[in-house]
């Protein structure tokens, strides 16, 4: 539900560094376990982008994959589910990577 | 329209001062707020860097950071003033309007409880918890499935919640949305309800491991459902291991003194740690 204001807020970051300036492409890391579907992000980010100066623009979403170190024995695992226990047993565990929501960069169009 | 929230420039949020009776539109207001927070970025630099190059401009910011902002800005609201402030989620029916009416009716005298409810419409809760004894304000949502930031900010100029006391902010019924959103509290809640499932905890995990406590109400229903109370508890934990769980009845008052001690000593924490920061 809440991936449309996700596409929103994309849009608006980038429209405002962007000053006016036409953007061809933007990227951005969603984690696996974000609470944000990438796929519903994208679906909506072409008509949220209409009319800006992202309209067109490519949307380059890098997955992370969600990644847990135990907190009992100090092994480093992926956790597909934010919940996944440790292979010793252990659920005390501190979370590596997977959450990420972030706009890393974009791409301006050259000035002519 | 907030961007933040996925509500649509069509979503009406409204505000019901149920002291005063009026009621305005938040949109004209939000617009203003977020003006303030329309950061510069900093990116011109990169923009100099980079124009004759890839043209790439680097913005790594957080998605959410507008709003995080504005949460920080209530969290230091709260702070400044002493105030308990609890972020209330659940699905819809779980019970959280009939816990704060119990809790009113109960410790309102002790400590001033005042409330934000969060719907998408009406304000019967609002309305509820006039009547139970406590001041409250009514943010509609609209189509918006959860309380943002800002919404809050506007519910607290409103409200004017007294200086140590407790503001109870009663999200939307939702499940999912809720957890994403830091609203500035001390604490999320998460309510569950014995006729809901027992493997919601994994279900919904996000608002479970986001939450310090979970309330699972209406204990009293327990004979007459599919529910193991036991095996709740320990899904509660398995997302997130830090989770403190009150087994209780908003109906019948059972098992509120826990809740009470809880809410008595954190209200307690956040006095101690005003007098020591300053």
């Amino acid at each position: 539900m809440h991936e449309l204001g996700i596409a929103r807020n994309i849009v608006s970051i980038a429209s405002d560094a962007a000053k006016g300036r036409r953007v061809t492409r933007v990227t951005v890391e969603i984690g696996g376990l974000s609470g944000v579907m990438a796929d519903a992000v994208a679906f909506c980010f072409d008509v949220v982008a209409e009319g800006t100066p992202l309209q067109g623009a490519k949307l380059d979403i890098r997955e992370i994959e969600g990644r847990a170190r135990c907190n009992a024995c100090g092994a480093e695992f992926a956790t597909p589910e934010l919940f996944t226990a440790c292979a010793c047993g252990s659920s005390d565990t501190t979370r590596l990577s997977g959450e990420e929501l972030s706009i890393k960069s974009m791409e301006l169009e050259e000035a002519a | 329209m907030c961007t933040t929230c996925g509500c649509g420039n069509g979503a009406k949020a409204l505000l019901h001062d149920l002291q005063s009776g009026e009621a305005r539109p938040l949109d004209a207001s939000r617009e203003h707020a977020h003006d303030h927070h329309d950061h510069d970025h900093d990116h011109h630099h990169h923009d100099h860097e980079h124009d004759h190059a890839s043209h790439e401009v680097m913005l790594e910011q957080r998605l959410l950071a507008k709003n995080d902002a504005l949460a920080e800005r209530n969290r230091a609201w709260f702070s400044g003033r002493e105030i308990l402030a609890l972020n209330l989620m659940s699905a819809p029916g779980a019970g959280k309007t009939t816990l704060l009416e119990r809790t009113i009716r109960d410790v309102g005298t002790e400590m001033a409880i005042s409330v934000i409810e969060g719907d998408q419409a009406t304000s019967h809760d609002g309305e509820r918890i006039r009547a139970a004894g406590a001041a409250s304000v009514q943010v509609n949502t609209g189509s918006g499935c959860h309380l943002d930031a800002d919404m809050v900010a506007h519910g607290l100029d409103a409200l004017r919640p007294a200086v140590g006391s407790v503001v109870m902010i009663e999200n939307v019924g939702n499940l999912v949305c809720p957890a994403l959103f830091d609203l500035g509290e001390r604490a999320k809640l998460a309510i569950l309800s014995v006729t809901e499932g027992d493997d919601k905890p994994l279900k919904y995990p996000h608002m479970f491991r986001a939450s310090k406590i979970m309330i699972l109400n209406k204990i009293d229903l327990l004979a007459h459902v599919d529910f193991d109370e036991k095996t709740a508890i320990a899904n509660a934990l398995r997302v997130n291991p830090q989770i403190t769980v009150f087994s209780l009845s908003a109906q019948t008052g059972e098992g509120f003194d826990q809740w009470y001690d809880w809410l008595r000593r954190e209200a307690a924490r956040v006095q101690e740690t005003a007098i020591q920061c300053c």
